[in-house]
C-alpha cells in the first residue's frame, strides 16, 4: 500500500526514517520525497501486512503516518475523457476502458503531480 | 451505379425511412456488403470530433447603453475582446488570456461561463463622440442579455493533425500538452475514423452552407478554414453557430500549462451517401489516416519529422520510436466524438436534422503558405563574437588564468587535441579552484556540461536558452563540435540597441 509520512519541523533533524527501518527491519520503497530543513513529506510503498509495525515505529518518533486512500481525485464533470493524463503518468494509473472512458487505478498513484499539470480541463487534484 | 440526391435522402428523413449510421459503423458495413450495396443501403453517415480548437471565438452584440457608447476597448471578466467594429459589437477570441488571471482563464472560459448562464463583468472604454458621448462603461451581463452571441470559428475540425514528441533533455510545455524528455511520450489529436473531413476527403458534400452539429446545436460551414491545406491532407473548416442554442457538454474551455487557453469544440458532420465514391470514402479506417510525429524540441516552424504514423497506431496506446515503445496520449476525446456522431445520427433518424448540399465546394487543392517576412531574423552567426580564446584540456589552471588576464576575456572554450569543444572555463571557475586550493589541470575545474548553439540558429532561440538556464554566454559550434565563436548576453543587448 501507498503511505504518506509527514515529518514535523521539531523532528526534522532526527534520522527517524532510518531508525524505524533499522528497528523493524521493514523495507519501504520511497517514491516521492520532499524534505528541507523545516518540513518533510514522503510517499512510500509498504507491504500491507507490515504497515502497522512501521507506522508504530515512525509515530513513536514523532512522524505522522497515513494511508493514501485517494491519492488523486478526478472531477468527473470536468473530465472529457481525452486521455491526456495517460502517457505522462510514470505509474500507469490511467488507462482507457472499452468505451474510451478514462479509468483511474488510484492504488498505483504516488502523487507526483505530473498529470495535474497535463490535464487541459483542470479535472485532477491531489487527494488526501 | 448508385445515384441518390440530397432531396431523396431528405424525403426519407421526413418519412422516417432513412438509414443512418456512424462513420465507425460504416467501416464494417462496407467490409460486409461491399461499396455498391453499402451505397444503396446507407443514406447518411455521421462523423464527430471533440478537441482543442484555438481558432474559435464569439461575435456578440451588447445592445446600446444610455447614454450610448462607441466601444473602443472592451473586457469580459478581464479578458480583452476586439471591438474595432460598430459601437457595441465585439469579437472575443477563445485563446485571448485574462489580464489578471493569465493563462488559467481565457476567452474560451468566458464563452463557457456565458453558456452556463453565469454573470460576466463587462468593462469598456471609448474616446467619446457627439453621437456616442459616453467614455466608460461597466456592467454585468449574462448570455440572455446579448442580442446575438454567435460562435464564428475561423479554423475548426482539422482533417487530421501531426502528433508531437520531444527529443530534448527537458520537459516541454506546448499546445500539444506536456512532452516528456528523451521521447518520453507522444501526444496526438483528432478522431481518426470519425474525423469529419477524413470521411469526405474530396469535399464533395462538406462545403460552404453545409448544415452541421456544432456545440450541441445546428450550425453551418461558412467556407474553408484559415490555413486550409488540402493538398497535404490538412483541410480545415470555418464554422458558425448560435451559442444560445449550444450545450456545455459539447463546448468546454481548457488551459494548457505553459501555453494558454483554448476551446474544446464538439463538431459533427453528416455525409449524405450519394454514390459509391462517398460510401468508399466514409469507410475510412484509423489505419488509413496517416500523419507524422514531429519533434517539438526544435523551436522552429518546420519541425523535424521523427516518423510517419497512422491513427490506429496512435490509438493503440503506444508507438515505436527508435525501437522503444513510447506511450501515447490523446488530447481530443474519442468518447465524446463517438457521442456526437451518435447524437447526430439520432437527430437525423428522428427527422430533426436534414442534410444539405454545399452552396459552393471547398477548394480541394493548394497549400497553406508560411509568413512573408521582410525583416531578416538575426542569426547567431550575425551577432556572435568570432574572437574566442581556447585552451586545451590538459593545460594548467595557471595557463588559463594567464589567458583570461591577457585577453581580458571571461570565457575560455576548452578543447580536445582535435579541437572539439569539451568544456568551458570562466574566471569564476578559476576563483573557485583557487579558493578551494584545488587546481591541477583545466579539465578538473572546468564546467563539462556546456550549453552551446549553432551558427544558423535564430538569436531569439539562443536568447531564450541563455535566459532559461541563467548563463551569460554560450560557445557557438559546428556539427563537428569545432568552436566557431561565442554568443554573450552583451552581443544580444547590442543587437537590441541597434533595433530600437
Amino acid at each position: 500500500m501507498k503511505i504518506k509520512i509527514t515529518i514535523p519541523t521539531d523532528r526534522i533533524h532526527n534520522p527517524i526514517i532510518s531508525e524505524s527501518i533499522v528497528e523493524t527491519g521493514i523495507l519501504i520503497n520511497i517514491m516521492v520525497a520532499n524534505i528541507d530543513s523545516t518540513y518533510g513529506e514522503l510517499i512510500a510503498d509498504v507491504n500491507d501486512l507490515k504497515f502497522d509495525k512501521i507506522k508504530n515505529a515512525l509515530e513513536s518518533r514523532g512522524a505522522i503516518v497515513s494511508i493514501l486512500d485517494q491519492p488523486i481525485h478526478r472531477d468527473e464533470e470536468e473530465c472529457i475523457n481525452c486521455g491526456a493524463c495517460i502517457s505522462v503518468c510514470p505509474m500507469n494509473v490511467y488507462s482507457f476502458d472499452n468505451s474510451w472512458s478514462v479509468l483511474v487505478d488510484e492504488k498505483k498513484c504516488i502523487q507526483c503531480g505530473v498529470c495535474i499539470k497535463m490535464c487541459p480541463h483542470g479535472a485532477l487534484k491531489l487527494g488526501e | 451505379m448508385v445515384k441518390k440526391s440530397v432531396h431523396e435522402i431528405n424525403r426519407k428523413i421526413e418519412d422516417g425511412s432513412v438509414n443512418v449510421v456512424t462513420a465507425e459503423e460504416m467501416v464494417t458495413i462496407v467490409e460486409e456488403l461491399g461499396v455498391e450495396e453499402a451505397a444503396k443501403e446507407v443514406d447518411v453517415v455521421t462523423t464527430g470530433t471533440f478537441g482543442a480548437m484555438c481558432s474559435s471565438g464569439l461575435m456578440l452584440n451588447l445592445g446600446h447603453s444610455e447614454p450610448p457608447i462607441k466601444i473602443q476597448k472592451i473586457w469580459f471578466n478581464n479578458v480583452e475582446a476586439y471591438s474595432g467594429l460598430a459601437a457595441v459589437d465585439a469579437y472575443l477570441g477563445a485563446a485571448q488570456i485574462s489580464d489578471t488571471r493569465g493563462i488559467q482563464y481565457g476567452g474560451a472560459h468566458v464563452i463557457e461561463d456565458l453558456l452556463r448562464g453565469k454573470e460576466i463583468d463587462v468593462h469598456a472604454t471609448s474616446y467619446g463622440t457627439d453621437c456616442y458621448p459616453r467614455k466608460v462603461l461597466d456592467t454585468i451581463i449574462t448570455l440572455e442579455d446579448l442580442n446575438e452571441a454567435i460562435l464564428l470559428n475561423p479554423r475548426n475540425a482539422y482533417q487530421k493533425y501531426a502528433a508531437a514528441t520531444n527529443s530534448s533533455k527537458r520537459i516541454l510545455n506546448t499546445y500539444m500538452g506536456e512532452l516528456l524528455p528523451s521521447f518520453g511520450n507522444v501526444t496526438y489529436s483528432g478522431a481518426g475514423v470519425l474525423s469529419p473531413l477524413s470521411n469526405d476527403p474530396n469535399y464533395e458534400t462538406v462545403g460552404t452552407g453545409t448544415r452541421i452539429f456544432m456545440g450541441g446545436a445546428q450550425g453551418y460551414v461558412i467556407g474553408n478554414g484559415t490555413q486550409h491545406s488540402p493538398s497535404s491532407g490538412f483541410g480545415t473548416l470555418m464554422l458558425k453557430g448560435n451559442l444560445k442554442e449550444m450545450n456545455p457538454d459539447y463546448l468546454r474551455a481548457a488551459s494548457f500549462t505553459g501555453y494558454g487557453a483554448t476551446l474544446y469544440m464538439g463538431i459533427g458532420i453528416p455525409i449524405p451517401i450519394l454514390n459509391e465514391k462517398l460510401a468508399a470514402a466514409t469507410a475510412v479506417r484509423d489505419e488509413d489516416i496517416v500523419t507524422t510525429i514531429q519533434d517539438y524540441a526544435v523551436g522552429s516552424r518546420d519541425k523535424p519529422v521523427i516518423r510517419k504514423v497512422n491513427y490506429a497506431e496512435l490509438r493503440s496506446g503506444s508507438v515505436q520510436i527508435n525501437g522503444k515503445d513510447v506511450p501515447t496520449s490523446s488530447l481530443s476525446s474519442f468518447k465524446n466524438a463517438r457521442t456526437i456522431a451518435n447524437e447526430l445520427k439520432e437527430w437525423v433518424k428522428d427527422g430533426k436534422f436534414f442534410v444539405s448540399m454545399p452552396v459552393e465546394r471547398l477548394c480541394a487543392e493548394g497549400f497553406a503558405k508560411p509568413m512573408k517576412e521582410t525583416q531578416a531574423v538575426p542569426l547567431v552567426k550575425d551577432v556572435m563574437s568570432s574572437f574566442i580564446v581556447t585552451i586545451k584540456r590538459d593545460q594548467t589552471v595557471q595557463d588559463a588564468a594567464k589567458k583570461i588576464w591577457e585577453n581580458s576575456f571571461n570565457h575560455l572554450a576548452v578543447t580536445s587535441d582535435t579541437g572539439e569543444l569539451v568544456g568551458i572555463l570562466t574566471a569564476w571557475d578559476i576563483s573557485k579552484a583557487v579558493a578551494e586550493n584545488c587546481f591541477d589541470s583545466v579539465e578538473s575545474v572546468m564546467t563539462k556540461k556546456v550549453l552551446t548553439c549553432a551558427p544558423n540558429e535564430p538569436v531569439d532561440l539562443a536568447a531564450r536558452r541563455l535566459d532559461r538556464y541563467g548563463v551569460s554566454a554560450m560557445p557557438v559550434i559546428d556539427a563537428h563540435r569545432q568552436v566557431l565563436g561565442i554568443i554573450t548576453s552583451d552581443n544580444i543587448s547590442k543587437l537590441l540597441a541597434r533595433r530600437y
